[in-house]
């Protein structure tokens, strides 16, 4: 039985955020989770999807974070307990539908958590998605540690059915993504089956039933904001005169700062949990008390913004600082030292400086950066796109997942990136105004997430470009969940379809396109060239599965390769494919057999045909 | 409990989270207060893992620069790297068998010399505990079990508090039924291992 649903409420288990968040989804008797993946919120859904192969969840990975939202929209709307997960970004895509599902508000709970990245551990921006609460007019929670990140989905379920409204669930990184030891509660029984009433004048936003909606919408935001005034999550402690305000980690290097300077004494911490609306009447009260405030919170000064409106309404004059260039930045993530340290400056203690050591004499340390696996399809079919273009100019907008790292030298495969799907919509515009010729790549799980209306865009008006879609058969940068071409069937999963990339294409109109296998070099050179010697749209599908996912289910692979005598160290293998299996021992290229994954790319390419396949695989 | 901080550095595939997980399981046998964090971004496409593991009553999960008490670099030149996280009263303990990152076979970087790498660290900080730990894992039995050999080595130090009898527990209820037997006895061999440098 899956971890999170054979473990006993009362039980104390070590829980990583998203796990905690999963049991607490849970223990609320969610019925419906919708996703699309997302690091860091990925573990969440993955957890969900486990339990769902063993209990009555359902559980979709659903093609956007738009789609998933609309999915639970609508299972809510029909009673039933939903939860959709994404990665801040992804609220971006749902936010269409977001800001008119607030206007129609729920009838069964609906949590909608974005995980927030300070920092960009693994995203293009670190957008600090509180305002969408703002935007929207929902209500909104942040928790602080794993146990209250796992109380706190109960807690949002209730809320939203009290409200009748979404509740917007903001974690950051760290708390995805921190271990704790939580304290299990009972698992609620979920409702599955739920029914939806018509009530067209209430559900159909067309203008008049939307000029009433967001009357109600405001009404609820007024009764959430009585309701955030007496939440547990929003409470003091301490009595001294300086005020600290913190939300999420940062109440957790607050609380370590304050006992760290030995001024517990002299300050009044409030922790807001419930965000959203802020609890106006508890903060005055908590400003009239304190000579001087401070606001601690990564990101934007959402909290900082509102306490000053409110000392204005009361006619406070007691400074408030939070963002300042002596204070806290708007830039990354905070830590314990850098709370430590501000908090001293801003209340005017000592506090002895960090005690490292000095590395000035330390040699560089070579780089690790990630890249693509040893055998990745991707290193394949950037190195054909290479040779295809070679003495051309040209332009390589490229797009999200394990791909992205192509932009890496030496295969330099990659000039221009924003979000999900934009290789597309870009490619259109660079084709239009300059003369190089635009290349793009787009992986499969991206094109079905939202590059097929860009593809659809540039048929419709005409433009000149071609767009590789490497294919690898599962979404690989997140731990490879499965998306609509997925052949299910292949991995003993029922009920599923299958939609093909290259009937997409050919349906919506693209005049050439063509399928490679990019383990197979000349033949892709050969197939690249051509595409882009079409004057229109052209689509390359390169079609091979993602090796390192071939390796997880212990799939049969190729034999390793070795470099023999016959090497006259040209290094071409490690200049322009720079397969990292390959390394240097005795100023000798070699291969580490037991990272090659027998593509045969380097084999391929090796001018002196020296690189051979080992006779006896181990 | 004043706060211990131990921050675990290692390269993916390495299996420092594996090693983070028996620690944080030993540490809720023995009920002591833990909090970990991690970053594991792309960690499956060559990057760098850093744990951070805080024992005590502190809330944070992650241990700012100069703060760890204790450094276990499952890689020498990662070791290197996490230098920025320790202070002159870290206890650092290192396995010595490079895997030098991709950087240096494209000639773009230089790997450490190994003698100047653990002078540098022994200079800087309290303690050097170096070892070889894929050597003893080959000798365990699996060249997989570098993590087991050095939790054995984190342990001896005595540096982070937790028992040998409660991690050996943790080990056996919370590793893989088959690789145990393999585990513990790496565990056993990074643990003389530290004993005699120690
Ligand atoms: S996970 Fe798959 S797609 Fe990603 S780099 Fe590795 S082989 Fe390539
Ligand atoms: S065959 Fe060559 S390119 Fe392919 S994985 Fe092995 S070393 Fe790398």
């Amino acid at each position: 039985m899956h971890k999170l649903l054979a473990a006993n409420p009362g039980q104390k288990m070590l829980l990583l955020g998203n796990e905690a968040i999963a049991r607490g989804a849970i223990e609320s008797g969610v019925a419906v989770a919708t996703t699309y993946p997302g690091t860091p919120s990925s573990e969440i859904s993955l957890n969900f999807f486990q339990i769902s192969q063993e209990s009555d969840l359902y559980f979709e990975y659903s093609t956007n974070e738009k789609v998933a939202l609309e999915v639970a929209a609508a299972a809510a709307n029909s009673g039933v307990r939903s939860m959709c997960v994404m990665k801040h970004v992804g609220m971006n895509v749902a936010a269409d539908a977001l800001m008119t599902l607030a206007y129609l508000g729920v009838k069964g709970g609906l949590v909608i958590l974005t995980a927030d990245d300070p920092f960009m551990f693994s995203s293009q921006n670190e957008q600090d998605n509180r305002y969408y609460s703002k935007l929207a007019g929902l209500p909104m929670l942040e928790p602080s540690s794993a146990q209250e990140a796992k109380d706190m989905v109960a807690f949002a379920f209730d809320l939203s059915e009290k409200l009748q409204q979404p509740v917007i669930y903001r974690t950051t990184t760290r708390i995805n993504h921190s271990t704790e030891v939580v304290v299990l509660g009972d698992i609620q029984t979920p409702i599955t089956q739920g029914d939806f009433i018509k009530d067209p004048f209430n559900y159909v936003t067309v203008p008049a039933v939307s000029r009433n909606l967001h009357v109600k919408l405001l009404e609820k935001l007024e009764t959430a904001e009585t309701i955030s005034e007496t939440s547990e999550y929003n409470f003091f402690s301490g009595d001294g005169p300086w005020g600290i305000v913190c939300n999420g980690v940062s109440y957790n290097y607050v609380s370590d700062a304050v006992k760290d300077l030995d001024i517990a004494h002299k300050v009044k911490i409030f922790r807001v949990g419930f965000s959203h609306p802020m609890p106006r009447v508890l903060i005055k009260d908590f400003l009239k008390e304190c000579e001087k405030v401070l606001v601690v919170e990564e990101g934007e000064p959402f909290m900082e913004e509102t306490i000053k409106a409110f000392a204005q309404e009361e006619g406070l004059t007691l400074p408030i600082n939070g963002k300042r260039n002596d204070l806290f930045s708007r830039l990354y993530e905070y830590n314990p030292a850098l709370v430590r340290q501000c908090l001293a400056t801003y209340f005017d203690v000592t506090c002895k400086p960090a005690a490292g050591v000095n590395l000035s004499d330390v040699p560089e340390i070579p780089q690790r950066p990630p890249s693509l696996c040893a055998g990745c399809s991707h290193r394949a079919t950037f190195y054909a796109v290479n040779k295809a273009t070679e003495g051309m100019e040209t332009i390589c907008p490229t797009d999200i997942g394990c791909y992205t790292l192509g932009f890496m030298p030496p295969l330099s495969a990659g000039d221009f990136l924003i979000c999900m799907g934009a290789s597309v919509g870009t490619s259109c515009g660079f084709s239009k105004v300059t003369d190089k010729k635009v290349i793009s790549f787009i992986g499969d799980s991206t094109f079905f997430h939202s590059g097929i209306p860009g593809l659809i865009n540039a048929v419709f008006n005409n433009h000149n470009f071609t767009l590789v879609i490497l294919d690898n058969g599962i979404t690989a940068m997140t731990g490879h969940q499965h998306h609509p071409g997925v052949d299910m069937k292949a991995l003993s999963m029922e009920g599923y379809a299958h939609v093909s990339i290259e009937e997409i294409v050919k349906a919506v109109g693209v005049p050439h396109v063509s399928v490679i296998r990019p383990y197979r070099v000349k033949k892709s050179i050969e197939s690249i060239k051509e595409a882009l010697n079409f004057k229109g749209v052209s689509v390359v599908i390169s079609k091979e599965g993602c090796t390192l996912f071939a390796k997880a289910l212990k799939k049969p692979r190729g034999r390793s390769f070795f470099v023999s005598e016959k090497c006259k160290d040209h290094r071409d293998c490690i200049n322009e494919l720079a397969c990292p299996a390959f390394f240097i021992e005795d100023n000798r290229v070699k291969i580490d057999p037991a990272l090659c994954s027998g593509c045969t790319v380097c084999a391929q390419i090796c001018p002196e045909h020296a690189i051979l396949p080992l006779k006896d695989d181990a | 409990m004043n706060p211990t901080r131990l921050i675990i550095v290692a390269v993916g595939g390495q299996g420092n989270l594996l090693a983070s997980k028996v620690i944080g399981e030993s540490a809720l046998l023995a009920d002591v207060p833990v909090r970990m964090s991690e970053i594991h971004g792309m960690a499956q496409r060559g990057g760098v893992v850093e744990s951070s593991i805080v024992f005590g009553t502190a809330r944070s999960t992650i241990i700012s620069d100069g703060e760890a008490d204790v450094l276990v670099g499952f890689e020498p030149s990662e070791t290197l790297r996490a230098l920025n996280k320790c202070n002159s009263n870290t206890v650092v303990i290192t396995n010595l068998a490079p895997l030098p990152p991709f950087t240096v076979a494209v000639g773009s970087g230089i790997y450490p010399d190994l003698d100047v790498l653990q002078s540098l660290i022994k200079a800087k900080t309290a303690n050097l505990i170096a070892l070889d730990a894929e050597a003893l894992a080959i000798e365990a039995g699996n060249v997989l079990s570098v993590n087991m050999v050095l939790l054995g080595a984190l342990i001896q130090t005595g540096k982070i508090p937790l028992s040998s009898e409660t991690v050996k527990e943790a080990i056996k209820t919370k590793t893989k039924k088959a690789f145990v037997e393999l585990n513990l006895k790496a565990f056993e061999l990074g643990f003389s291992a530290a004993s005699q440098l120690g």
